[in-house]
């Protein structure tokens, strides 16, 4: 299908789509495998300028926006959605900082995220605070020229191998959610360290720690935005990540299409291929649809969000619940067009469904999402 | 340090067309690509330039469809592109070819090292670089695997052998055909596509570069090809059943039996 896409989005896409088929593929079972953070893989994205695709061309980047990331990001994760999330999980630190930084902290911070030279993380999630982001306990104090953060952030992706972390911390107790502030924080700073790393059921390639602030003290210059503009922060920023989680669960479903397809047409049984079952074929064009479904939605939310336009909270939340879903399904039936065969770890559809199910996870979960689509959706015809 | 890097367009594919009258390859047909090869040849000249300043050109002889892939080499960070094009080279064998590069490198001017891939993936030959380097005169070392050192007046390099390498030394200016274990070629990058759209490539015909048309193409070309044909393999297999205990038995008595093998 034709999705007109603009010269420099092609150029994006093939680019990305290369670096996925000649670096990605070969080494993504054993990155998964053996859990290998892939700063390799970012040294050629950098190499391409494809770090900054989603960044302003007067800090470095293409100049593009969210549309741009998701395609980056789909194509990585046809290859693998583990090593996608080192560049996705840059661009949900980064947007904080893209969206309420200052001039100076955008100047400070965004090229070098735009060059590739360093990652970004954000860290909102805690121990118990996960569905409910308005119950996080980690503190900052203004005490003279800093803030002193104490607290420990949990399953934080790109923990310890980021160099910048956006942080959402409270700042007033009393008014609760109205009482969070964001603040940059970076590795290295007396007072902030890591967690072990976690080991997880998908996406091993990508590294998932807790995020700890023992009186660590960072200048006062680094809050974003305003005191209590924290939540607003993090929400805002979902807003426009989530399209990137739907591209990396339309990657993997992809990646995971395209293995069943190749496969069906080579395995023979009872003296034919098993493309030519009604069954498989049936199964093949079922997840066809749905892939296509989805990559409509998601790139046409891609395309309404970086419009301008104000409410996006229902449409991303859409593109994320409708790609995942569709990830988690399509890797699942892979698998079982594959057979035994697609069950062992030697061939690609078995880490295809393991990475799947986290994108129905993180980013809120698609039980919230629904909420968020339903409230939106409620609110919106009581006001007719 | 100015280089001067020579490509070629190959055909992408296997599967060559070849002209039955002239017994060469039909370029127009087969999807086009830089001879594999000269890509790293592309890398090397491309750091020689970012560690010394200076400018990389790459230089072909071809139809002027090759302007294209000449313009893609921008991306990788080359700065100029030149295309000798023209009927008169139509048909040229490696001395011709290397006699057209070599009008075209005297036309570009300043230049400190040529590099060239070490063959072209379709005629194999490798001459076309010591032939360059015979009409311009100057010296020359092939397979170049590593270049351990490059100064304004010479250039040291390792130039592999089958069972290791030779550390050669050379004045410049100097041309050097390259090896695949030299460096791992560069993506290319967003903003060198963009730039590369907007870049024009110099397209030279016989007259601009005062080449003598009898040195060029089929007339210049003393190599005249009778007949290709693709060779048939003639490979007929057998497997050896049974456990490894007796498949090794059977191997053995098979390799005896052939007398490729001796019991004492
Ligand atoms: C690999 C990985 C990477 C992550 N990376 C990051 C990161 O970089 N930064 C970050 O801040 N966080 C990160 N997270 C955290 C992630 O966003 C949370 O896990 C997610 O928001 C869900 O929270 P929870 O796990 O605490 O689940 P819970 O909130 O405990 O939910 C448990 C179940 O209850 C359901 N549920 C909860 N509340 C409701 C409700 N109101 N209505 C209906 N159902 C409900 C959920 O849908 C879910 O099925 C990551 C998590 C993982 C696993």
């Amino acid at each position: 299908m034709n999705y007109f896409l603009t010269e420099e989005q092609e150029m994006i896409k093939e680019l990305a789509a290369r670096i996925a088929d000649e670096k990605i593929a070969p080494v993504a079972l054993e990155y998964d495998h053996e859990g290998k953070f892939p700063h390799d893989i970012m040294q050629y994205l950098a190499q391409s300028d494809l770090c900054g695709v989603y960044i302003e061309e007067k800090y470095g980047g293409l100049g593009g926006g969210v549309f741009e990331m998701a395609l980056v990001v789909e194509e990585l994760s046809r290859a693998c959605g583990g090593i996608a999330l080192a560049f996705a999980g840059t661009g949900l630190g980064a947007f904080p900082i893209i969206l309420f930084g200052s001039e100076d902290q955008k100047q400070k911070y965004l090229p070098d995220i735009a060059s590739g030279k360093k990652l970004a993380a954000f860290g909102l999630t805690e121990a118990d605070a996960g569905s409910d982001a308005a119950g996080i306990r980690t503190t900052a104090v203004l005490d003279g020229d800093s803030y002193v953060l104490n607290g420990t952030k949990q399953w934080i992706t790109n923990g310890g191998e980021a160099d910048i972390y956006t942080v959402v911390a409270c700042t007033n107790r009393s008014k609760g959610a109205r009482g969070f502030s964001a603040f940059i924080v970076e590795k290295g700073t007396p007072g902030f360290s890591f967690g072990k790393k976690e080991d997880k059921m998908g996406i091993r390639a990508s590294c998932t720690r807790e995020l700890i602030f023992e009186d660590c003290r960072i200048p006062k210059e680094n809050l974003l935005a305003r005191e209590g503009m924290g939540f607003i922060v993090a929400m805002k920023t979902l807003d426009r990540t989530r399209p990137g989680v739907a591209a990396q669960a339309l990657g993997i479903a992809t990646g995971a299409f395209n293995a069943a397809l190749k496969y069906s047409r080579e395995r023979v049984q009872f003296g034919q291929t098993i493309s030519s079952f009604q069954a498989v074929q049936h199964m093949l064009a079922d997840m066809a649809i749905q892939i296509e479904a989805s990559r409509c939605l998601v790139y046409q939310t891609c395309r309404h969000v970086d419009s301008g336009a104000k409410d996006i909270s229902k449409e991303s939340a859409m593109a994320k619940v409708m790609a995942s879903d569709t990830a988690m399904k399509v890797t699942v039936d892979a698998v079982q067009i594959m057979g035994g065969y697609g069950y062992m770890r030697e061939y690609p559809v078995e880490k295809m469904m393991r990475d799947a199910k986290i994108t129905q996870i993180y980013e809120g979960t698609n039980q919230i999402q629904r909420n968020v689509i339903a409230l939106e959706l409620i609110k919106q015809a009581s006001k007719v | 340090m100015n280089v001067i890097v020579c490509v070629k367009q190959v055909p992408g594919t296997n599967e060559v067309k070849m002209n039955k009258e002239t017994n060469t390859i039909i370029r127009e047909s087969a999807e086009a690509i830089i001879n594999p090869f000269d890509e790293y040849a592309i890398e090397e000249g491309v750091r020689i330039k970012e560690n010394t300043d200076g400018s990389v050109t790459v230089l072909s002889m071809g139809i002027p469809q090759v302007a294209d892939l000449l313009r893609e080499t921008i991306a990788v960070g080359v700065d100029n592109a030149v295309l000798l094009s023209d009927k008169a080279f139509a048909g040229a064998d490696s001395l011709a070819t290397a006699y057209a590069l070599s009008m075209g490198v005297k036309k570009i001017g300043k230049y400190d090292l040529i590099i060239c891939g070490k063959q072209a993936t379709d005629g194999d030959t490798a001459q076309v670089g010591p032939s360059l380097a015979e009409k311009l005169g100057i010296p020359h070392t092939t397979y170049v695997r590593k270049i351990e050192q490059i100064t304004e007046n010479y250039i040291r390099c390792q130039r592999m052998t089958e069972d290791g390498y030779e550390v050669i030394e050379m004045p410049l200016p100097a041309v050097i055909t390259v090896v695949k274990e030299i460096n791992e070629p560069r993506l290319p990058s967003i903003k060198g596509k963009l730039k590369a759209k907007k870049t024009e490539v110099m397209v030279y015909n016989a007259d601009d570069i005062g080449a003598d048309k009898n040195l060029c193409g089929l007339k210049g070309s003393p190599t005249q090809v009778v007949k290709t044909f693709v060779p048939e393999h003639e490979i007929s297999g057998e497997i050896i059943e049974g456990t490894s205990r007796e498949q090794a038995q059977k191997l053995v008595q098979k390799l005896m039996s052939m007398q490729f093998m001796t019991c004492k």
